[in-house]
């Protein structure tokens, strides 16, 4: 394998890790549940993109032809993760779970 | 009866082909055939599901704001690298309405997924008859301007799609 690529797949996948481990962190330890929320909705984003990129350079450089499938995962996430977000941010929002003092506005109450 | 009812949903059927080329990963003639063969019966089928087709009026534009979108992605991500590896206290959570003026149901939606996706804010609810949107932020010093943003970045070339 060329090292040019395998450096680009060694970078995708250290970036993809640390995006995973940075919203990992914002989940443990942002003060209250709206705002931890974003750590894990945004991981996936770039985290699993990165990832899934750096699967795509090394499938289609160590085999036949492109490797292309990998996007799919990518777009199946980008259609679900804010479905999912939106979901879990209304449910908490209707058991109407505290937010930290500091949080500016309020939300609609049920 | 339409036009063209036997085939209802011409850009859904190209996407499903795409799909099942994407998922098969190779370009073989039986891959080619199995995935038309899907992709004119699956929307065929269940046509029943989706009475309106969203109309999508500018497809250049339309890939445009799917690299803007996707640019925003990374940039943001890296704004939320700082925000959750900071000192907690210097975040400024806020709770955000911001009205909107699309009238189309998808477009509400991919404006809603849009504004989740890019980090630092999250689509919480939908108000009745889709004129507002109720937003959590990470971090908005300005509330009044990050709508501004919002609106000016996001919603108003989503509307120029799709109505």
């Amino acid at each position: 394998m060329n090292i040019v690529i395998e450096a680009i797949i060694a970078i995708l996948l250290l970036a993809g890790a640390a995006f995973a481990l940075v919203g990992s962190i914002g989940l443990a330890r942002l003060p209250d549940f709206f705002q931890r929320l974003h750590g894990p909705t945004k991981a996936t984003t770039l985290g699993v993109g990165c990832t899934v990129l750096a699967s795509a350079f090394f499938f289609s450089s160590t085999q036949d032809g492109l490797s292309l499938h990998e996007i799919l995962i990518v777009v199946f996430l980008f259609i679900t993760a804010p479905v999912s977000a939106h979901t879990v941010a209304r449910a908490a929002l209707h058991r109407h779970v505290k937010t930290t003092e500091r949080t500016q506005g309020e939300p609609w109450r049920h | 009866m339409r036009a063209r009812s036997w085939l209802p949903h011409p850009t859904l059927t190209l996407v499903l082909f795409l799909i099942w080329l994407l998922l098969m990963n190779s370009i073989t003639p039986g891959a080619m055939v199995l995935g038309a063969l899907l992709a004119w019966s699956l929307p065929t089928l269940t046509r029943a599901f989706w009475p309106e087709v969203p109309q999508v009026n500018n497809s250049w534009k339309m890939l445009g704001f799917i690299l803007l979108v996707l640019g925003d992605i990374v940039h943001a991500n890296l704004v939320a690298f700082r925000l959750i590896l900071g000192p907690t206290r210097k975040l400024h959570p806020a709770w955000i309405e911001m009205p909107i003026d699309l009238h189309d149901k998808f477009a509400v939606t991919i404006l809603a997924s849009t504004i989740s996706l890019t980090p630092g804010t999250v689509t919480v609810e939908v108000g009745r008859g889709h004129t507002k949107l109720l937003i959590h932020a990470l971090n908005a010093e300005d509330p009044a301007a990050l709508v501004a943003h919002l609106k000016q970045r996001y919603e108003t070339p989503i509307r120029e799609i799709f109505e």
